[in-house]
């Protein structure tokens, strides 16, 4: 007879056991992809252009046209997405407008990404001309991670206390000199760490791409934000899908540097969370 | 700077002072008008977002409208057979649906009661330490380029059913859920562990008086009072498998077809919209607007779906 304090430690060791399998699922995950991929990380793979030999295929486009599209991204997104977050938490009236707008903040952020790419196809790439441009990239991911940015921006400006504007607003001064003074300079690493992990959202990022027609083969690094290109996402997708059991490594190692550079952001994103919790407390 | 401005003009000076009058009434009035424009500008990048919204459901319409001239929604919508860029073209979007839901059940399967143990676990079980190392650690698993999971359906998961299940084709629905389970797993666990966190301590401890189990306090106080929020983001998980695009190209193929066999290849809609886009398709034809009508029928079933989940997480708490 199993008794009601049995069940009780099954279910824990069950609960356990399960949660210590995700982990060993992301080991698992990890270690495949360095088994396949390490032999072909090379500095030569990082400044080879692709090829038809998977062992002369490099990944140099793929890495100057990612870090391209970032900092665009960035330069579009970070000022609307901080300016609508300060205005819905410090200025906005609470009414059904507001309420509406924050509804839809909350859609466009669970809406699929692929959507976003039938409007930067037609918007950008059709609409207002820039073709399959580096801006036609930015902007359409800038409008995938805005929501994302926004929220995390909100988020941060509400974890500033009352108090510190209600000393600001005693000294006198305007809803704006608090806001730009006091608010945004104390929510900032909260900020970053949503920019940050909106902004490696965006280098992950590939069905939009794909979608507004970023090439899958370019053996050119982009000069400006006019030019075509193709980003490291797009250059594995295409490596992968090849039936090549070598190609398939090539694209292995093209996921080890893409993983490396999304940790190492994640990791900032992490130290700076680290940091302001630890000031908070004091 | 105010007095000149008063002297000058008195009916605009009223004007303005009525109008830009804020807590801070002795602001000269420079100031209050340098706020107004800045406050402008925020409350308009407020709508930024709105536009966005806008634009996404006018252009998918507008776009597909020119198919839905062609093609009758009812045999869009019914239609069994799905072929529009070979002769004999035919419209039928079930088996993409077919396809789609094919692996969003199987993803749900495992993302499901893992998700819901593992939430419990940090909740629950686990102590502070524990539960803060773990929860960003699984979070990893969400931040992870879908494209990765599709190359690990593909080259890991895929090798390995077919050693176990001789019949799995090289593309299957099997490994697409297997990966897409993965990566909605941590929507699970985080939202709900934060639900699960913010039931009150009182409900706990009333139930602990009475003798309960901690399996019992978890399960039939903590979950159940929670439950809204974790169905929230259970809803939301959906939602996100549905939408998921790069795994399920890469690891479930491309051949549309009414099956419930989830060792067989299929398409989902989201692989179609990706074939679409890789091809030559001119714009303007018919196999060019048919990828605007399933993306609109995507939008859809996720924007309803993501409303379902806004509305049980807004709901009024106890």
């Amino acid at each position: 007879m199993i008794s009601r304090h049995h069940k009780d430690i099954f279910f824990k060791r069950t609960a356990q056991v399960t949660t210590f399998l995700c982990l060993g699922v992301l080991a698992l995950l990890l270690y495949h992809i360095g088994r396949e991929g390490m032999s072909y990380v090379s500095l030569d793979f990082l400044s080879n252009f692709p090829s038809r030999f998977p062992e002369k295929s490099g990944i140099k486009a793929a890495l100057w046209g990612s870090f391209w599209l970032i900092l665009l991204t960035g330069i579009f997104a970070i000022p609307i997405g901080i300016a609508t977050a300060v205005y819905l938490e410090e200025f906005a009236p609470k009414n059904r407008l507001m309420t509406l707008i924050e509804l839809n903040i909350n859609n466009l952020a669970g809406t699929p990404s692929i959507v976003f790419g039938f409007l930067g196809l037609v918007l950008f790439v059709r609409g207002l001309g820039f073709e399959r441009s580096l801006i036609s990239g930015a902007a359409t991911l800038s409008l995938l991670v805005l929501p994302m940015i926004i929220i995390a921006a909100r988020e941060a400006i509400k974890g500033v206390p009352r108090t510190l504007r209600e000393a600001a607003f005693a000294l006198g001064v305007t809803r704006w000199q608090c806001t730009i003074g006091q608010v945004i300079p104390t929510a900032l690493p909260g900020i970053m760490t949503g920019i940050i992990l909106a902004l490696s959202r965006a280098m992950g990022e590939t069905a939009p791409i794909i979608m507004i027609g970023a090439l899958t083969y370019v053996a050119f690094t982009p000069e400006g934000p006019l030019d075509e290109f193709t980003t490291l996402p797009i250059q594995i997708y295409n490596w992968a899908s090849r039936p090549q059991e070598e190609f398939h490594q090539v694209s292995a190692a093209g996921i080890i540097v893409l993983l490396l550079m999304l940790f190492t952001l994640n990791f900032a994103a992490l130290l700076i969370r680290m940091r302001t919790e630890k000031k908070v407390k004091l | 700077m105010e007095r000149r401005w008063q002297r000058r003009s008195p009916v605009l000076f009223d004007w303005l002072r009525k109008n830009l009058s804020t807590q801070a009434q002795t602001m000269p009035l420079y100031i209050r008008i340098k706020e107004k424009i800045i406050v402008f500008f925020l409350a308009a990048s407020s709508f930024v977002s709105v536009f966005i919204t806008a634009l996404i459901i006018y252009i998918l319409f507008s776009e597909s409208a020119g198919f839905f001239k062609k093609v009758p929604l009812g045999d869009f919508l019914f239609g069994t057979r799905w072929s529009p860029l070979l002769e004999p073209a035919s419209y039928g979007v079930l088996p993409l649906i077919n396809g789609t839901f094919l692996v969003t059940a199987g993803a749900l399967i495992i993302a499901l009661p893992v998700g819901l143990l593992t939430a419990i676990y940090l909740s629950e079980y686990a102590s502070n330490k524990t539960r803060q190392f773990l929860k960003p650690v699984l979070e990893i698993l969400s931040g992870i380029p879908t494209v990765v999971y599709g190359y690990f359906a593909l080259t890991f998961i895929t090798p390995i059913l077919q050693t176990i299940i001789p019949i799995t084709e090289v593309f299957n629905a099997a490994s697409a859920s297997i990966v897409v389970g993965i990566m909605t797993l941590p929507i699970i666990t985080s939202l709900s562990d934060d639900a699960l966190q913010t039931v009150p301590r009182s409900l706990r401890e009333g139930a602990y008086a009475l003798g309960a189990t901690r399996f019992e306090v978890s399960t039939q106080i903590v979950l159940i009072s929670a439950l809204p929020r974790v169905g929230a983001s259970v809803i939301l998980a959906v939602s996100r498998a549905i939408g998921e695009t790069m795994a399920v190209t890469l690891a479930a193929g491309a051949t549309p077809k009414m099956t419930a066999n989830i060792f067989e290849s299929v398409q989902t809609m989201t692989a179609y919209i990706v074939e679409v886009s890789l091809g030559d398709t001119p714009q303007g034809t018919i196999g060019y607007q048919t990828s605007f009508a399933v993306g609109l029928l995507l939008f859809i079933i996720t924007l309803t779906l993501n409303f379902m989940a806004q509305r049980l997480l807004y709901k009024k708490k106890h």
